[in-house]
């Protein structure tokens, strides 16, 4: 096995993974930094973000009300400390960014621009058109090309973490070209691998947002947090999921059911009028309006297309000026995907899992319960997200949280406190990594195939854990895990090649999938309130005496997970009740 | 029911099994509103499961799909079944460079080159945080904001008849990401990147065939960026030359 000698491993290069990159590099210009990643950067799931990101910078904001904003639109499930820091940080991360070239748009007068998104009572969110994502990949990609420590390893899928001695040591990684596993063996590991959408059958994620990391991190010891919180976008595309950004309404879009009603007042989000307006209507927060679309199905006012159940959202009053200059990219997908020009007709819509709220357990400081290890991005969860995130604070948190995984690996490297372990266990370590892939190629032929179980895998959770859950559709869920992992556990290999070999990586994704699934849908059914994105029909109300706390889930390897709490932390801002539309 | 049954001919090139590369056909039932890529997935999923290409984003802006699809290099996640002429459809790997497996290119080349021309800001102070954004107005941003939006897909090189000719050629992704900081008000690193610009293997390789802006799925225009930058590459050098221009740092 080839052994590469670091001083800090980063797992996963988006923009969590780049920004962590970045600060360990400006930290010590003597540290050695491997950047490992399973595509190459400009291909990582960031880059199909396309609001934008909230920072407050303008006089009729504040960060009182960006924290606010945060904490009430994550139903009181945020850790306070964490947020309170998040929002002080984001304005610098923002300006950082414009200082690298992010192409953010502009007020007439040169400043940057903000809009409005749904949840946030001032507009405060920068964005670079519609392709926000794209620009903040982009810029943070290319700004990471001067610094010749980092260096990348493209293309390589990293399969275990390596813990000796109760540290995170390195991390072993297969060459995708050759097939040859890597042992990196680093002072620090921060893993910054994004979500898990594609757990579920429908879903605005990238085919590469697979949970590996949140999986590696839990198959080491590390608790997965607040996993049952899964966000539901509620305007993808139908039929691909493609995402149309929260900025279609915070540039005035609405939405209609089938008879033309802007169905959301009879949600507590009314009334209508006056429009635009913050925090109302189509301006209320992502778990809000997810829902008040399932009601509408419940009620028939949906329209039906061959595509399944979806609602309107119309653009056309914007004209098509504002909708070059602000939405272009919606406008190009929304023509492309399903044949409607925004401009002059109604884009059909429907809820999709965009986001994981929950991730690898980590302090305010990016750093994991494993010392040596830190996680940042979508991965991880500090947790500023809570029950439900606000929508534009996610590329800020892989910013900030990045940048503090990044700085805090870099102090460890440099300490010279890391303690020594013996060099030859870690080896055996890497060889057992090396040898649970090998066994792979070794087993029996059988009927099992990926394609398969990963479609039985997003049935069930699309069944047990959607918009709406309950007791019993949930304990089938679990059922239905126990059996996929019994016969995923015999799945055979039917390519056997060494060279780019994509069907074995989809078998390990699907591997790290179920893995991470058991992880929601166990914290999903013990869970027994509702809050935020996670609704129980059969227990519809907040219950703070009982969860006002974190789940964490435990793996216990080929068992179903154990589940423990944690107490939220709350500095300043008492539990309350979410309101949105007119008395917000 | 299906739309209508496609054939898809894949080139398939496994290289510890092929001494040469060939082409596989594949009959596959086809929605209609089907991209080529949710036809290839079909193969993947339920004919073959040793294909191997990259793809992701499914939305046209990670770049990880392009590919050859009846002779052009294109997005495979945008082009629409529905709007190819023929039921049989070819696919192979981007053109100009080499295949690592099946659809998967090598794209170190490309790689090496978008590092080689300093893409990023280049200033002689680094401006404080505290200090705050720099002003940019929007006609500035305009001035620059069409050359941001490359997505890396390198269907550029696969069309570029320069590239294949001359593999040294710097090409039309990498040069026209440099001209986007040349333009941008807050970069003062023109100089810097000169060397390789305008060296023998930049722009003054490029004989303006536009095959790049042709395929270019995000209408990035990199054809354009180069001819600008002939036009201001020799406006310095005279400037230089007649002791009018800024000093070499």
């Amino acid at each position: 096995m080839e052994v590469i000698t670091t001083d800090i491993a980063i797992v996963g290069a988006g923009g969590a993974g780049l920004r962590a990159a970045i600060a360990a590099a400006q930290a010590d210009p003597e540290l050695k930094i491997a950047l490992i990643s399973k595509v190459y950067p400009m291909r990582s799931h960031t880059v199909a973000a396309e609001g934008g990101a909230a920072g407050v910078i303008k006089e009729n904001d504040s960060l009182e009300y960006h924290f606010h904003d945060t904490v009430a639109g994550g139903d009181w499930l945020c850790d306070q400390d964490a947020v309170d820091l998040f929002i002080r940080q984001a304005p610098k991360e923002l300006i950082q960014l414009e200082h690298w070239g992010c192409p953010w748009s502009r007020e007439p007068n040169g400043h940057v621009a903000v809009r409005p998104f749904g949840g946030m009572k001032i507009e405060r969110t920068w964005f670079a058109a519609d392709k926000s994502g794209f620009h903040i990949l982009h810029t943070l990609f290319q700004t990471s090309l001067q610094f010749p420590t980092i260096q990348r390893f493209d293309e390589f899928y990293s399969t275990d973490l390596l813990v000796e001695d109760g540290r995170c040591v390195g991390v072993t990684a297969m060459e995708m070209r050759t097939g040859r596993m890597h042992l990196f063996r680093a002072k620090a590991v921060i893993i910054a691998t994004g979500g898990a959408g594609w757990m579920f059958p429908f879903t605005t994620n990238g085919a590469i947002k697979t949970a590996d990391g949140m999986a590696m991190a839990y198959r080491a010891g590390v608790p997965l947090k607040d996993m049952e919180f899964v966000q539901y976008h509620p305007t993808g595309l139908p039929g691909t999921g493609i995402l149309l950004t929260e900025g279609c309404r915070g540039e005035g879009g609405i939405l209609v059911n089938k008879d033309g009603y802007r169905y959301l007042q009879d949600y507590n989000l009314g009334p209508p009028d006056p429009w635009p307006r913050k925090k109302a209507m189509e301006l209320g927060p992502r778990d809000r309006l997810s829902q008040a679309f399932w009601h509408e199905q419940q009620k028939g006012r949906t329209v039906s297309t061959r595509w399944g159940d979806v609602v309107h959202l119309d653009m056309r009053h914007l004209g098509e000026k504002k909708i070059n200059e602000r939405l272009p990219l919606v406008r190009d997908l929304a023509m492309s995907y399903v044949g409607a020009d925004p401009v002059h007709e109604l884009v059909p819509v429907r809820p999709v899992v965009h986001y994981m709220m929950g991730g690898i357990h980590t302090n305010i400081d990016a750093a994991t319960p494993i010392p040596g290890l830190y996680a940042a991005g979508e991965c991880a969860c500090v947790s500023i997200n809570g029950a439900n995130r606000l929508g534009s604070n996610s590329l800020v948190e892989l910013l900030v949280f990045g940048g503090r995984a990044g700085h805090h690996a870099a102090q460890d490297a440099r300490s010279g406190s890391v303690p020594r372990v013996a060099e030859g266990a870690v080896r055996q370590r890497a060889e057992q990594a090396r040898k649970r892939i090998a066994d792979l190629f070794l087993r029996e032929d059988g009927k099992e195939t990926i394609a398969g179980l990963r479609k039985e895998m997003n049935a069930t959770m699309d069944d047990g854990a959607g918009i709406y859950r309950d007791q019993s559709s949930l304990q089938e869920t679990c059922t239905k895990l126990v059996e996929l992992r019994e016969r995923y556990a015999r799945v055979h290999l039917e390519d056997k090649s060494n060279v780019f070999n994509t069907h074995l990586i989809y078998t390990l994704e699907v591997g790290s999938m179920l893995d991470a699934a058991q992880a929601i849908v166990h914290s999903a059914l013990l869970r027994t309130e509702s809050r935020g994105s996670h609704q129980r029909l059969d227990f519809p109300a907040r219950d703070d005496q009982q969860f006002l706390k974190h789940s964490l889930a435990y793996s216990q390897g080929a068992d179903e997970p154990r589940i423990d709490y944690l107490d939220v932390v709350i500095t300043r801002l008492p539990p309350g009740e979410r309101v949105y539309g007119g008395e917000a | 029911m299906a739309y209508k049954t496609i054939e898809l001919e894949i080139l398939r090139y496994r290289p510890e099994e092929d001494e040469t590369p060939w082409f596989q056909l594949f009959r596959v039932p086809c929605e209609e509103d089907w991209v080529v890529l949710d036809a290839v997935n079909y193969v993947k999923d339920h004919l073959d499961s040793s294909l191997s290409y990259r793809w992701s984003c499914h939305m046209a802006v990670c770049g990880s799909c392009g590919m050859m699809i009846d002779g052009e290099p294109r997005l495979s996640c945008k082009t629409f079944v529905r709007d190819l002429p023929d039921r049989r459809i070819r696919i192979e790997p981007l053109a100009n460079f080499p295949i690592e497996r099946d659809l998967v290119v090598v794209l170190d080349d490309f790689m090496e080159k978008l590092q080689r021309v300093k893409p990023y800001i280049i200033r002689q102070e680094e401006r404080a945080i505290e200090e705050g954004e720099h002003l940019q107005t929007p006609p500035q941003l305009a001035k620059f904001r069409q050359y941001t939006l490359c997505i890396n897909c390198c269907c550029c090189y696969s069309a570029c008849p320069q590239y294949a000719l001359i593999p040294e050629f710097i090409g039309p992704a990498a040069l026209a990401l440099a001209h986007r900081y040349n333009l941008d008000s807050r970069d003062q690193g023109r100089e810097d990147r000169e060397d390789v610009v305008a060296s023998n293997v930049g722009i003054w390789d490029c004989a303006f065939a536009d095959a790049c802006s042709q395929v270019c799925p995000k209408h990035v225009d990199p054809a354009g960026a180069i001819q600008q930058m002939k036009i201001s590459s020799t406006l310095h050098w005279y400037l230089d030359h007649l002791g009018l221009g800024r000093k070499k740092r």
